[in-house]
């Protein structure tokens, strides 16, 4: 049976045989690094096709349908437009900081996939506070955000940026709190702990309802900190003709649009893997037959369709909602959210000291 | 040199580099900026010594939180080289002596602590790790902890009633 466990156990023993540990160390690094950067790519064609192709049927429209069969080169075609575009940097700009920005939102995308589970035993940093580190480091993110507006010295760049700072900061709190439950239902920060605690069914069905409020308080949070529409207030076509990165251009532009697509991806892995089991099978119950049925699906399998379902879900708010006024957002997270979710964290408590759920 | 020590001269020499690029720079988002970095370097430092909780939340609580505010607040005042206010040459020269004396004071204090002759636990200590640190704190410290936490939650409290008053 296909798995990327026995993948990566034989390329350990095989680079063991050949090279000494220094070396082993050296070439599994630089692996990883191909292999991430191969996913970027490949997530940022697959994510942006996706969005135009979903865009268009809840519109009832066809969509990219000239470049390949079905429109699928659409994305690349585009991409290479990008390339061989001119990078201009403004005059009164901020040089340094202005051509840095895009580099820091998309290392900090990049750091996000070290503790993501993808697979049985396929993960890059098996780190003891991976829940941790991933609230961390995309707190990092609005700096980037934020140097870029201020960098560009315009006045909507800077007024994006300011409303995108406000914005992340605050929903934060939301999507700390609900990633908070789960930790307290396992009892571990370590992602793959959390996985496998999910064993005999998923926290989003084992934890009751509390755990479902957390699920959707988390939705709405991390669509708010990927500034996705209904909340991208950071970009407003309509008020700041783009928002943060108004000012550039060619590659540039498209790291900040690549960005945007892979945060996506890796809030949705998270939250596929506390609330619906990561890579876990479907299992019910005591029915044998359906589970050993389930089983025999690759877990990589179980994963990627996971977080598609949950990267279509928020794709789905974009086209149904309209967008909130700043004012909307931060009283919807300070006066409803942040109360539901400390409520529900103190529900959740009390369901894990006695034990309530299954 | 292994691996570790490669690693250690590194985040070194960004740390003091960087703290010494927050008092230089004339711009005070490139000051900003640099307190971020060294941040960074030193959550490095955490980790090289296994207390990855201590690294993790030194990067939540300064570089996510309190220096994204203090961004915010100097980015809205568009505070730049130009506008910088000249300082008083008095005021500079008692800067100096009084960082100096207190240079000349740490530098007194630690020259005969024992920390010199300990050596750094690198990758295999197990003080820094949650399980350590959780037990310590509910524990040893079950009171003061507590204390402080009710203080942080009613802050947080006191900004949502705050913002629900019309």
């Amino acid at each position: 049976m296909f798995s990327l466990e026995g993948l990566t156990n034989s390329l350990q023993q095989w680079l063991n045989a050949h090279f000494s540990s220094t070396w082993v160390l050296v070439i599994e690094s630089l692996l990883v690094i191909l292999l991430a950067i191969t996913l970027f790519a490949i997530l940022g064609l697959v994510l942006v096709l996706m969005e135009r192709k979903v865009a268009a049927h809840m519109q009832i429209r066809l969509g990219p349908n000239r470049v390949g069969p079905m429109g699928m080169f659409q994305t690349t075609a585009d991409t290479l437009k990008l390339i061989m575009k001119e990078g201009l940097t403004p005059d009164g700009a901020d040089k340094f900081l202005f051509n840095l920005a895009p580099f820091v939102v998309m290392i900090v995308a990049m750091l996000l996939l070290a503790p993501i589970p993808f697979a049985q035993n396929f993960q890059i940093w098996d780190i003891n506070i991976g829940v941790l580190f991933v609230s961390a480091v995309s707190s990092i993110s609005v700096i980037g955000i934020l140097m870029a507006g201020w960098a560009s010295n315009n006045k909507y760049s800077l007024l994006g940026a300011m409303r995108s700072g406000a914005q992340i900061v605050s929903y934060e709190l939301s999507a700390g709190l609900s990633i908070i439950t789960i930790v307290v239902l396992t009892g571990s920060l370590q992602l793959s702990d959390i996985v496998s605690s999910q064993q005999n069914g998923w926290w989003i069905f084992k934890g009751h309802i509390p755990a479902f409020i957390a699920f959707v308080i988390f939705i709405i949070a991390v669509t708010a900190e990927t500034n996705r529409a209904p909340f991208d207030m950071a970009e407003a076509e309509s008020e700041l003709t783009a928002g943060f990165h108004t000012e550039y251009s060619g590659m540039k532009f498209a790291l900040f649009f690549l960005a945007e697509y892979i945060n996506i991806f890796i809030v949705c892995a998270i939250g596929a893997t506390l609330f619906l089991g990561g890579w876990m099978p479907l299992h019910i119950g005591n029915l044998e037959g359906f589970n050993h049925i389930m089983d025999y699906i690759p877990s990589s399998v179980w994963f990627f369709g996971k977080v598609f379902f949950l990267i279509f879900l928020i794709m789905w708010f974009r086209w149904t909602f309209p967008r909130l006024r700043i004012d909307q957002l931060l009283n919807l997270e300070w006066k409803y959210l942040l109360p539901i979710s400390m409520l529900n964290l103190l529900l959740v408590t009390i369901m894990a000291i006695m034990g309530w759920h299954f | 040199m292994n691996i570790t020590q490669i690693l250690f001269w590194f985040l070194t020499v960004l740390a003091i580099g960087s703290s010494l690029m927050v008092i230089t720079s004339r711009n005070p988002v490139y000051s900003v900026l640099s307190l971020i970095v060294t941040f960074f370097a030193l959550s490095g430092h955490y980790i090289l010594l296994n207390a990855q909780f201590l690294a993790i939340v030194n990067l939540i609580v300064y570089a996510g939180a309190i220096m994204v505010l203090f961004l915010f607040v100097i980015m809205l005042m568009n505070l730049n080289a130009e506008t910088e206010p000249q300082k008083n040459k008095w005021l500079r020269f008692a800067g100096i002596i009084a960082g100096g004396c207190f240079l000349l004071v740490m530098v007194a204090a630690l020259r005969d602590a024992d920390s010199r002759a300990a050596t750094a636990m690198t990758t295999y200590g197990e003080t820094g790790l949650i399980q350590h640190l959780g037990k310590v704190l509910f524990n040893e410290y079950v009171v003061p902890f507590e204390i402080s936490s009710v203080l942080f939650l009613s802050a947080m409290v006191g900004a949502v009633v705050l913002g629900k008053k019309e």
